[in-house]
Parts: structure tokens; C-alpha cells; sequence
């Protein structure tokens, strides 16, 4: 599989695009010719956090990078920080408004989804500083 | 269950999706959360939700759910429906609720996602 690299910006607060780089990327990992599986995994992993970056971070950036036997995204965001990384995540644990609920967010299972579709994830979070979440999916 | 029997139970008003009347449906799956649609429906798979927001049409498309059904009434806006069409994502509206659209599906023998494999014939 041929080695690629992107990078894609992420506007806090743009409900109306909200989901769009997580299209893009699932449509590129279609094209490259990821197993569907696979593709379903790393794009519900990137929507997510496109969602949290939407919901509750700052200014973000996506990075998909995709080799011979791994998927990387790495989605990073100048926000607020997480204060509890351990508590965020908790299955149902949130901070979200009612105006998040209102559109199916913000029940709390964002990161736990992440978790559970990826093979591995770090997440590194500092108080008024912002988030980066890298996220690791196996192709074979 | 094909996509036309769906629409002739629910009653339903079909938005985007006319070419696929022929298109196969393996399990239902109802859910206003999208984390839960993400998670759980996926190809085959019919959603039926409350909600009619444009991210209800990019949780189908990201977990390849097959179709999406607008519960009671509820009319999406023609932003959602012009989303549905870039992405050939079938949608419909039924009047009826949640509740009486699943039993009514269910009815005609379509399962829920538990046992996909069983609804398969």
C-alpha cells in the first residue's frame, strides 16, 4: 500500500462542516483500497475526534498518515485541555451542553469509542493549552 | 427486507434513494445517539432516528449504515437532503413514532442487529 501523508484543519464550533475531514479521509482510504472494515474502524475513530474537536477544543489539525501496515491519526487542537484524561474516558462521563446532546453528542462515549475501534492511543492534554490525540489502527 | 417493502410498511415519503428501491436491508437499529450509530449500525443496516440534523447523514455515511428512516413526521431540511444525495445515502420520513415503526418493521420480519446473521435470507 502506498505511503501517504495529509493534513486537514478543523474549525471549532462549524456545526455545518462538522464530519466533512472524516468523509474525506474515508473516502481516500476507500481509494487506496483499505479493507472496509478497517476503513469503518479508522473513520468512526476520526469522526469522532473531529466531533470533540468541534464540540469542545480549539483551533485543530488532522493528520492521516497511512504505510504499509499501520493508519496514524493524529488530531490536535489549542482548546481548553481535557482536565481528567482518565474520567473523559469513562463510558457516559461528559461536559457536554444541552445544545451537544440535542444534535446525538455528548453522551459520553466519544473516547471510549476511540478506544474500542483503534488498536492504539495516546493522548496527551495540558490545561489551557490544548489536546493531541494519536490514534493507531492496524491495516492487516 | 427489500428498501420498497420498508417504505410500503412505514408509509414512508422517500427523499433520496430512488434508484435503490431494490437495495437489501439486513437489520433495523433506532437511536437519536449518534456515538451508538457509529458504533453500532453499519452496511445493511436501516437507522431510524428522531433526529434530523446534518450529522445524522455523516454518522450513516462514516459507519456505512444503508438507509436512514425520520421518525414521526419529523422533515429534514434540504441541506440534509442534498447531503443524502451527494453521499447516495437512501432517506424517508414515516408519521409514525419510533416505537410503532419498529414493531411494524419488526412485524414484517425485519430483526434488529443482534441477530443479523438470522435476518439474512
Amino acid at each position: 500500500m502506498a505511503e501517504l501523508e495529509k493534513t486537514y484543519t478543523v474549525k471549532p464550533r462549524d456545526f455545518i462542516r462538522a464530519g466533512e475531514v472524516s468523509i474525506q479521509i474515508q473516502s481516500l482510504l476507500k481509494s487506496m483500497g483499505v479493507t472496509p472494515d478497517i476503513v469503518r474502524r479508522a473513520s468512526v475513530c476520526a469522526y469522532e475526534s473531529e466531533m470533540n474537536i468541534v464540540m469542545y477544543g480549539g483551533e485543530g489539525t488532522f493528520t492521516l498518515r497511512v504505510d504499509q501496515d499501520m493508519i496514524m491519526i493524529r488530531a490536535c487542537d489549542d482548546g481548553p485541555g481535557i482536565d481528567d484524561i482518565e474520567l473523559a474516558f469513562q463510558e457516559g462521563y461528559s461536559t457536554a451542553t444541552p445544545e451537544y446532546r440535542e444534535i446525538g453528542f455528548g453522551a459520553g462515549m466519544g473516547l471510549p469509542n476511540i478506544k474500542k475501534n483503534s488498536d492504539e492511543i495516546q493522548v496527551e492534554s495540558h490545561k489551557g493549552e490544548g489536546t493531541c490525540l494519536v490514534i493507531y489502527i492496524k491495516i492487516n | 427486507m427489500k428498501l420498497s417493502e420498508i417504505i410500503t410498511i412505514l408509509e414512508a415519503d422517500l427523499l433520496n434513494g430512488h434508484d435503490k428501491l431494490d437495495m437489501e436491508i439486513v437489520a433495523g437499529f433506532g437511536s437519536d445517539l449518534m456515538s451508538d450509530v457509529l458504533n453500532r449500525a453499519t452496511d445493511g443496516v436501516l437507522l431510524l432516528t428522531g433526529l434530523t440534523n446534518v450529522q445524522v447523514i455523516r454518522s450513516a455515511v462514516i459507519s456505512a449504515t444503508t438507509a436512514v428512516v425520520f421518525v414521526r413526521g419529523k422533515q429534514p431540511c434540504d441541506d440534509i437532503i442534498e447531503q443524502a444525495r451527494k453521499h447516495g445515502l437512501p432517506i424517508m420520513v414515516t408519521p409514525f413514532t419510533m416505537f410503532t415503526a419498529s414493531g411494524k418493521l419488526y412485524e414484517g420480519g425485519l430483526r434488529g442487529i443482534e441477530n443479523r446473521s438470522a435476518a439474512k435470507h
